[in-house]
């Protein structure tokens, strides 16, 4: 059972640096594995069309996928766990809402009140997009998370999230009806998600904040597992509900935040992965559930945009299409197995 | 050894809002002892659950004294009261994909370290948990595949993991059949004695709770609570005024309760032994009232005890021969319809 789960761990392992290779390989313009190794060894002899090909634009793509997948399917597995609800995912709580919010305010209101089009501004709108959509983000967080210490039931938390959406969407379609034309098409071609809008030294900045934030949220393992048993149990166990609440929520947001402000929202990588997982490894124990969402997670975020992009395609497809197109199915077959499972026992 | 590890005095338990306070009970003096099982019984909305909420710290006291080992609960911190206290509650743990043994393996967790990993000493007693419920072959199955019964069992099994001095129980015997509710009130009653731990727990299965606990704990809305092991409650009538209800009589003989029957009907049954005693109860249930000291010239013989036959002596016909209360019921009622209600009391057609 022991070696069963270790001999899995390091097949998913395998198919993250399988799948991270491939992105290099594949795109719309052919370059030779030798190449690519060549490239990546800092070598000089090959054309400086492939080099910025791969350095510029595949590397800090599939790295961005990597990490985004790893972040949003670590939150979504803190989100079910916390609300209890196989539902429950990154998007559920309303805080990437909060993020299209935040972006929606910048893109559509700099065009009618600024007279500037924000898509023409490069650079600095590209941070000003981030930054705003962490703002959204993390105001909406920090609504739930004062509702949760304020509301028992997780329900009415999650309610509450999914409220919090709607709300979020209504001010959007307002905004919207008294955007310009070109805002709006930014505005949508940020909501349709990509792993390929961060450039340069915005990729090594999600990368580093990443790095860090993933490991912190492993911190929550033991609280989570407790969480498992439900509020009565977890506290007669010494589990403080409230704080639980607070740090797994917090987490999972910042987590989502950042993703979103850095690929757009990008949907069905959350709720899936720990569905798959727990389908995978048989367990709920959080031990070995975080490493492997944390390693699927990245693998099924590089295989989508390996399909985003896939060769002969003009141009790429949106990724929030991909993810969800191979998300849905994910989740559809898991609940359908264990149904079966169930009956059989 | 008894001890007194639980002392309850002058408590109000309840709610307390911000414009209005909603008090349950108050004036509660008690105490429960280790090595022994207490049975908190009453009806529906009487403040069981508040009481054992209040008890395991769920919910704060709105005034008096909770001590717990000589120390009153709200100076524990929660992880101290972690190792002194532990639950099994009535929510059912919807818990998927986890096998018994790591279920038991929580209840650890307020001694293990900062992942929560067991050591080797950890999943000795987790072992030795599983084994006091007799649950070893559950052991690796997944906890969505349990049984009711098996599952409770389960958690009677993580809160000895636990290792706690008190265990609080919220109605363990809900929702399980017959056989099983008698065998987890043994098991705990066992596990009472033992273990010397303290063991509370509320419930509504009555004649069990009388049967097998050391103290029963009444809760009423008008008297109060009151306390004692069964047998005192019975002898001064505090169970029968307890459950003082049309339909239900407690037999001071038994020391239980019964189904109330009025009856319509007399009827002189003859005989002795089992034969005799089921035969008065199937009468009985069908409102006729059947013993040796009622007077009747219709009556029924129950026979030998070896063989299953009744003789049934019409006042007038030959006597017939029945294989079963079932057949004797059927030339009962017979009877009883075609003479009506003029042959029972006191025929003196002779």
């Amino acid at each position: 059972m022991k070696r069963h789960t270790t001999l899995i761990m390091l097949l998913i392992v395998a198919s993250i640096f399988f799948f991270f290779l491939l992105n290099l390989l594949l795109g719309s313009v052919h370059i030779p594995l030798l190449s690519v190794c060549n490239i990546l060894m800092g070598g000089n002899e090959e054309s400086v069309i492939w080099e910025n090909i791969i350095l510029k634009s595949r590397v800090p793509q599939a790295l961005t996928a990597l990490v985004a997948g790893a972040g949003l399917a670590i939150s979504g597995l803190q989100m079910q766990t916390v609300f209890r609800n196989p539902l429950a995912g990154p998007s559920v709580l309303g805080i990437s809402s909060g993020a299209s919010l935040g972006v929606a305010f910048v893109v559509l209101l700099s065009g009618s009140l600024g007279g500037v089009a924000l898509s023409n501004l490069g650079y600095f709108g590209e941070v000003a997009l981030s930054i705003a959509a962490i703002a959204g983000a993390l105001s909406v967080m920090a609504l739930i998370v004062y509702v949760s210490q304020k509301v028992k039931g997780n329900v009415t938390l999650l309610i509450i999230g999914v409220m919090i959406g709607y709300v979020a969407s209504a001010i959007i379609g307002v905004l919207k009806y008294f955007s310009v034309e070109e805002d709006i098409r930014a505005y949508v071609i940020w909501g349709l998600g990509s792993f390929s809008r961060v450039s340069g030294d915005q990729m090594m900045l999600f990368v580093c904040i990443m790095a860090i934030l993933v490991p912190l949220s492993f911190l929550l393992i033991k609280t989570l597992n407790l969480l498992l048993l439900g509020d009565g149990y977890a506290r007669n166990l010494g589990l403080n509900i409230k704080r639980a609440r607070l740090l797994v929520i917090t987490c999972s947001g910042v987590l989502v935040a950042i993703v979103t402000a850095y690929c757009g929202p990008i949907m069905f990588l959350g709720l899936a992965v720990p569905h798959l997982c727990r389908a995978i490894f048989h367990t709920s124990d959080h031990r070995i559930l975080m490493p492997a969402v944390l390693f699927t997670g990245a693998s099924l975020a590089l295989i989508c945009n390996l399909i985003a992009r896939m060769p002969g395609l003009e141009g790429a497809l949106p990724v929030n299409s991909v993810t969800a197109l191979v998300g849905a199915p994910i989740v559809a077959s898991v609940l359908f197995r264990k149904r079966k499972n169930e009956l059989n026992e | 050894m008894k001890n007194e590890t639980i002392h309850l005095s002058s408590l109000s338990i309840g709610y307390a809002g911000k414009s209005n306070t909603k008090v349950v009970a108050t004036g509660i003096e008690a105490g429960i002892n280790s090595g022994e099982l207490t049975c908190l019984l009453g009806a529906n909305g009487v403040g069981k659950s508040t009481l054992l909420r209040t008890l395991s710290a769920f919910q704060p006291k709105l005034s008096g004294k909770i001590l717990i080992q000589g120390k009153d609960i709200s100076d524990y911190t929660d992880s101290e009261l972690s190792t002194i206290i532990s639950v099994v509650l009535t929510e059912k743990c919807d818990v998927r994909n986890m096998t018994v043994d790591e279920l038991v393996g929580l209840g650890r967790s307020p001694y293990t370290g900062f992942w929560g990993s067991l050591s080797v000493d950890d999943r000795e007693i987790v072992k030795h948990s599983i084994e006091m419920v007799k649950a070893e072959g559950l052991t690796h199955r997944m906890v969505h595949t349990l049984s009711d019964g098996e599952r409770q069992k389960v958690m009677i099994a993580k809160a000895l993991a636990q290792e706690t001095p008190v265990i609080f129980l919220d109605e363990p015997t809900a929702f399980l059949d017959f056989p099983s509710k008698v065998e987890m009130m043994q098991l705990l009653h066992r596990l009472s004695r033992e273990t010397g731990k303290t063991i509370f727990l509320s419930t509504h299965d009555l004649e069990l709770a009388l049967q097998i606990a050391d103290k029963i704990w009444l809760m009423d809305k008008t008297n109060g609570l009151m306390i004692g092991t069964p047998e005192d409650l019975s002898l001064n009538g505090s169970l029968s005024n307890f459950f003082a209800r049309k339909g239900i009589v407690f037999d001071r003989e038994t020391g239980l309760f019964r189904v109330d029957n009025t009856h319509t009907s007399e009827l002189r049954l003859v005989g002795h032994g089992q034969k005799y005693s089921m035969a008065r109860k199937a009468l009985q249930r069908n409102g006729i009232l059947a013993g040796r000291s009622v007077e009747s010239s219709f009556f029924i013989e129950t026979g030998e005890l070896k063989n299953t036959e009744y003789i049934i002596h019409p006042s007038e016909d030959e006597s017939i021969n029945v294989a079963s209360i079932e057949e004797m019921l059927e030339v009962v009622e017979k009877y009883f319809k075609t003479f009506g209600e003029n042959n029972n009391v006191g025929d003196n057609d002779f």
